[in-house]
């Protein structure tokens, strides 16, 4: 019996629509503790390849008969191995294809909504690492938001669409993941923005992104239009499209609120973090659908596989919004906050231009969840 | 440096092979001699020192020299004839408050040399676990000594070590440097 791949598009089809998948993960106890597939319907046993090597007998008893079986570890081999080792023993099973690295680079893209006089807007959800970024296309025209490393997957999407990028944003300087934003302005000359309040260190030209800074695509002029929103950067900044939607950055989210400490500035940021969520956004309307850059637990997402929802909504329901008591919010984003991101001084490194790790380098890095939120 | 009996060359190999590899060498070795293993797959780090506390070998320390990893791994060492100490646990929180009330305490951080650069304690002293055993001499015995690594895991190694060569009061941080939100240089 041959083992079958199984492509991270299929595993990211099966945790959008819910459905039934079987998870032997051969990685080691701690990497399968800091970060693995989630999914609503997705059953698990990590036992790791190197306690397999003897034979498998010991957990085919534990494999159920009436749900698909996939073995993932790291990068493949492994999990090659362990589904060989299993086939021989009779069980059908899958392996996943570019195991964990490539769950962590998949983008499924989700169409979130139309823009006036027939635009687009498309999220791209990083469904193994909780990054979200945006294409707003009008008319042939395109501007992206907070991309994720992997330019190529952007450009043959603007591509396949026949839209030419023209502006390139990024909301803040990122800690969780490395931006892919300028790869993508220099590939198609389009301009990169950065706030500059975050930029101070950046060693490459950009374009300031500033509040009231608005931008069109397409001749019928959708709007793209710059809200200073500080608090989990000095710089942060969100969107509003077309007057219809809020891009939101780290700042919120859908079920929590953006961690101020990534800079190590954490009490100097708390003020301004509270100032964005109740005192800007409040005066924002109710009926803006929220777009933010990440989600953390598969809860978030609608049905559709997107992760959106009206900021009237998020006032009424998102704990982070409805802390009335000044001292107690301060507590809840400066205490107990969860562990910082992996490699996260190296990525806001990279992100500046200040080191350039090679690709392989990058990937290990960009390893494990996004954890830039305080719930 | 610690002293190697056998050494395998595991440099290009990806995962599973380092450890396959391992295992078949270290089958063929006495109970307590030391193989030195030669890697280039950067995964293989936490998964010997996995593998090791499964299936009954110390895990000694990781070396890296440019792009190779020197891991060492001691056959059967885990069970071996001297005994193993476990040094008490200080939680991450009382550690903090520790630290912030007392800045003249001895903290040994044990990680890797980039982990340490990219950020640890103001004050902390560096040896990464691989040299903790040639080097230990360089702290002083009688001091009570905190141990900190990612995870609270090599610091443990690194603290049983010590305890067996006289230390006399050591801590092992847990989890460590992973949840620290203190200052740091």
């Amino acid at each position: 019996m041959t083992v079958k791949a199984m492509k991270a598009s299929e595993v990211a089809k099966k945790v959008v629509n819910n459905q039934p998948l079987f998870i032997l993960d051969v990685r080691n106890g701690d990497a399968f503790a800091d970060w693995k597939i989630e999914g609503g319907n997705i059953q698990y046993i990590n036992t790791p390849y190197f306690d397999l090597l003897d034979g498998v007998e010991e957990v085919v008893s534990e494999l159920p008969t009436d749900r698909d079986i996939l073995v993932v570890c790291a990068k493949e081999g492994s999990s090659v191995m362990v589904a060989e080792m299993l086939s021989e023993e009779g069980v059908d099973v899958a392996y996943l294809e570019g195991g964990m690295k490539a769950w962590s680079e998949h983008l499924e893209p989700v169409k979130v909504g139309e823009l006036q006089g027939g635009g687009e807007l498309y999220q791209f959800v990083r469904l193994g690492k909780g990054c979200l970024s945006y294409m707003a296309i009008s008319e042939g025209e395109a501007a992206i938001i907070d991309a994720t490393r992997m330019a190529n997957i952007f450009l043959d999407f603007a591509q396949e669409k026949g839209a030419t990028i023209k502006h390139v944003f990024d909301t803040h300087l990122h800690a969780d993941h490395i931006s892919g934003g300028r790869a993508i302005a220099a590939a198609t000359g389009a301009s990169y923005y950065l706030p500059p309040k975050d930029a101070e260190e950046v060693v490459f030209d950009y374009t300031a992104l500033e509040n009231g800074l608005e931008v069109a695509i397409g001749s019928s002029k959708i709007e793209i239009e710059a809200l200073y929103s500080p608090g989990h950067t000095i710089g942060s900044t969100s969107f509003i499209v077309d007057q219809q939607y809020l891009m939101t950055g780290d700042i919120l989210f859908i079920d929590s609120i953006g961690r101020p400490d990534l800079a190590g500035l954490a009490d100097d940021w708390v003020g301004d973090l509270r100032e964005s969520l109740y005192t800007r956004y409040q005066k924002l309307a109710d009926e803006l659908i929220v777009l933010p850059a990440h989600f953390m637990i598969i809860e978030e997402l609608n049905e559709d596989g997107s992760v959106a929802k009206k900021l009237g909504d998020l006032f009424k329901e998102n704990h982070g919004l409805n802390i009335a008591d000044e001292q107690e919010f301060r507590d809840m984003v400066t205490l107990n906050l969860p562990p910082q991101p992996n490699a996260y001084q190296d990525i806001r490194k990279t992100n500046m231009g200040k080191i350039t790790p090679d690709e392989e380098v990058q990937r290990e890095m960009e390893i494990g969840p996004n954890r830039c939120a305080v719930r | 440096m610690v002293q190697t009996d056998v050494t395998l060359d595991a440099k290009g190999l990806a995962c599973p092979m380092p450890i396959v590899k391992t295992k078949k060498m270290m089958k063929t070795m006495d109970s307590g001699k030391v193989l030195e293993i030669l890697a280039t797959d950067k995964g293989s780090t936490a998964d010997l020192q996995a593998w090791a506390k499964s299936s009954g070998h110390q895990y000694i320390g990781t070396e890296t020299e440019g792009d190779v990893l020197h891991h060492f791994l001691r056959k059967d060492g885990a069970g071996a004839p001297e005994e193993t100490i476990t040094i008490p646990e200080i939680s991450l929180a009382d550690f903090t408050q520790k630290v912030e009330a007392d800045e003249h305490m001895t903290i040994l951080d044990v990680r890797e040399k980039d982990e340490f650069e990219e950020a640890h304690i103001p004050g902390a002293i560096h040896i990464p676990l691989g040299e903790v055993e040639a080097r230990m001499d360089e702290l002083a015995k009688e001091d009570a000594i905190y141990i900190i690594c990612h995870s609270g895991r090599r610091s443990g190694i690194a603290g049983d070590m010590m305890a067996k060569n006289g230390f006399g009061t050591l801590y092992n941080v847990v989890p460590g440097m992973s949840n620290w939100t203190g200052k740091t240089e």
